[in-house]
């Protein structure tokens, strides 16, 4: 257990070195990267992911993983602009964009914690379900001119210089380290994803914790849809298509591992702000989009490679030096 | 029921209901569609499996060793593209080479997954994911925007997938999806008949048990990585065929599509169960599905997706489920039928405990 945290002190000390090289190298090559206002536009451009990242943070430290997040986000925001379309005043068509990520998170933890099927079959066929039923509603159109107010939401400042979705970041940000480092509910969702029926034996409500988190994970990723749609300006079928590889990623490298148990939202954020500084970075060398994504690919997998090795090559050295002992006392 | 027993495993009778299942969806979609019965439908339908086919047997091969390859859309839009470009520069490559250029790419991105989940002990949804991205970028980069045109093409690539390998009747068996066939009925005959395919299950069934027993694990995930990789080569110079124009999103959607078809075509998820040829059904059933829907006008074609969701969901749910039932009822009758003949050595357990 000693060992294991050891590591994953190692890999957040990596990390933060990481973000700290990136960090310099962006400052020294664009004039104005240390400003508020670029840091607000570095946060703006994939606030969605990152506010779904915080609560794939729980399901993944849970044991479990959710890859509907982003079919749910195009769905509630082809939903609210489906109702707009067709008349509903936009405060109701976005009440109801919540109301159905709520019902696909409860769908979706029906099959998982009810009838016990693995929640990677249960959520793909959600990735394709989700979104099926988003061309249902919208086909190949595209909806937008959408209020005034609804607009300015998800493009203008709301509180000095911070826009809404940010604002929602940020308070569901504390919410997440609250919850998941320091009560007992996230001590549950440690337990659950280090041994699931251990924690079973132990009083622990396994199910109820499960559907909790899927459906929240649903209803907070119908938010992050309702902001993208308001961001945007306008909502098509294909929205948000694939987010679900960035959010896991965001994840993945913060140091949480897939087979649950550990990793803290800790790592996930400074994950996160690595991303962002990494993307900014490479925008500045003139690097594209495909590239930017590769790289995080490669980043994806040496952060679980890179501790791999290095413990087979300490493991083996070990095993030399005793090997040396012997032979030299014989 | 015995000898019901005696003669199918549960597996089988699963297949079965598949197939019973795809019977009964066409003779439903022929007194909604005019025409449906034609053979042309078959052709439509045949033509347009053979991709998804041929990366779900590799996915099969993944998924019962209890990993996963979500790389295997781009593995086929890479190999699509980079085997088109150069097919299109040299037009008057045999194609024999040109297959397997396909194959030797596919089955190089397939070893470099491979290598990392076996010998890096990376999980295999880590690196997949990884890969998916990272293959996608280097054919965006080597591609500089362009796309492959069907002018380009060498005219024997171009006239492939009109052509007729051997008709039964008035059925077309064309040969893209006879090359599907042959792999599903090759990959069948490995899993069920020889050593190393024996292994891919007893190590996704218990992975620790299998490592214990002395089966060379590393090797055996490595190898069905390799050719997962290689299929999805494959797959790709068949999609190269199919469309002709291929851009650098070729191929895109496809790993979630051969996951779905082997989930539905009774692959555990888990690892440990199914087989090549119930992923050929589930992908046939999809495809069928997919064909009927566009032709439908009762309902959207935009329902497609929708349906395919619950479909994953139900037969998921329905082998879970039942075949637990199922399986069950087997050990229990086996058990039975076994018990006069083991007792002396249950006792010898008891006394031994």
């Amino acid at each position: 257990m000693r060992h294991r945290a050891a590591f994953l002190q190692r890999w957040e000390g990596l990390l933060v070195v990481l973000l700290a090289v990136t960090v310099v190298y962006n400052a020294l090559n664009a004039p104005g990267y240390m400003t508020l206002g670029n840091w607000i536009n570095l946060f703006q451009l994939s606030i969605e992911k990152i506010i779904v990242a915080l609560i794939m943070t729980f399901i993944i430290i849970n044991a479990e993983i959710d890859l509907s997040v982003a079919s749910v986000m195009g769905l509630s925001a082809c939903t609210a602009g489906f109702l707009y379309a067709n008349g509903t005043p936009m405060e109701w068509a976005v009440v109801a964009a919540l109301l159905v990520g709520v019902a696909a998170g409860l769908f979706n933890s029906f099959w998982i914690g009810v009838v016990g099927l693995p929640s990677l079959v249960v959520t793909l066929s959600g990735l394709i379900g989700y979104r099926g039923l988003a061309y249902v509603l919208l086909e190949d159109r595209s909806i937008g001119g959408f209020p005034q107010w609804f607009n300015r939401l998800g493009q203008q400042p709301l509180l000095g210089p911070f826009p809404l979705a940010l604002i929602i970041f940020f308070v569901l940000l504390v919410f997440a380290i609250i919850i998941l480092q320091y009560s007992g509910f996230g001590r549950y969702v440690y337990v659950i994803g280090n041994n699931r029926e251990v924690a079973r034996y132990s009083g622990v409500h396994v199910r109820r914790t499960k559907m909790i988190l899927f459906v929240t994970s649903s209803t907070i990723a119908a938010l992050a849809g309702i902001l993208y749609a308001a961001r945007l300006g306008a909502v098509r079928g294909d929205m948000a298509m694939g987010f679900e590889l960035d959010i896991i990623t965001m994840v993945l490298l913060g140091g949480v591992s897939i087979f649950g148990g550990s990793g803290s939202m800790w790592g996930v954020l400074l994950s996160v702000l690595i991303i962002l500084n990494l993307r900014n970075g490479m925008g500045l060398a003139n690097l594209s989009g495909h590239v930017q994504t590769g790289v995080i690919g490669v980043l994806l997998i040496l952060s679980v490679l890179v501790p791999n090795v290095a413990g087979t090559i300490q493991a083996a050295l070990k095993r030399y030096r005793a090997q040396r002992m012997e032979t030299g006392s014989a | 029921m015995n000898e019901l027993r005696r003669r199918f495993q549960p597996e089988q009778i699963r297949e079965l209901v598949l197939i019973g299942l795809i019977l009964a969806l066409v003779l439903f979609f022929s007194t909604q569609i005019e025409n449906y019965l034609h053979p042309r439908t078959f052709t439509r339908i045949s033509t347009s499996v053979a991709v998804v086919a041929i990366v779900a047997v590799g996915q099969t091969l993944v998924i019962l060793t209890r990993n996963i390859d979500l790389s295997v859309g781009s593995i086929v839009g890479f190999t699509a593209y980079v085997t088109g470009t150069i097919l299109a520069a040299n037009n008057d490559l045999h194609p024999s080479l040109v297959i397997g250029m396909a194959v030797a790419m596919g089955a190089a991105m397939g070893a470099l997954n491979g290598v990392l989940v076996a010998y890096g002990r990376v999980p295999a949804i880590i690196v997949t994911l990884g890969t998916l991205a990272i293959y996608r970028t280097l054919l965006v980069e080597f591609s500089g925007a362009k796309s492959v045109l069907t002018s380009e093409l060498p005219r024997w690539l171009v006239n492939l997938p009109p052509t007729n390998a051997f008709r039964i009747g008035a059925i077309d068996i064309r040969l893209l999806f006879l090359i599907a066939l042959v792999v599903v009925i090759v990959f069948q005959f490995i899993v069920t008949y020889m050593a190393w395919g024996r292994r891919l299950y007893a190590i996704g069934s218990n992975p620790e048990a299998a490592r214990v027993a002395g089966f060379p694990a590393q090797r055996i995930v490595f190898t069905a990585f390799l050719l997962s990789g290689a299929l999805a080569g494959l797959a790709g110079f068949v999609f190269l065929a199919r469309f002709g124009n291929i851009t650098v999103v070729a191929g895109q959607g496809i790993e979630l599509k051969s996951v779905a078809a082997a989930v539905v075509g009774g692959v555990n998820i888990n690892g440990g169960i199914g087989s090549p040829f119930g992923a050929f059904l589930g992908a046939l059933l999809i495809d069928v599905i997919d064909n009927s829907l566009i032709r439908w006008l009762a309902i959207s074609e935009f329902w497609r997706d929708a349906l395919l969701g619950l479909m994953i969901l139900l037969a998921v749910a329905t082998d879970t489920i039942v075949m637990n039932r199922l399986r069950k009822a087997w050990v229990r009758h086996e058990l039975q039928t076994s018990t006069s003949g083991f007792s002396v050595e249950q006792g010898g357990a008891r006394h031994a405990t």
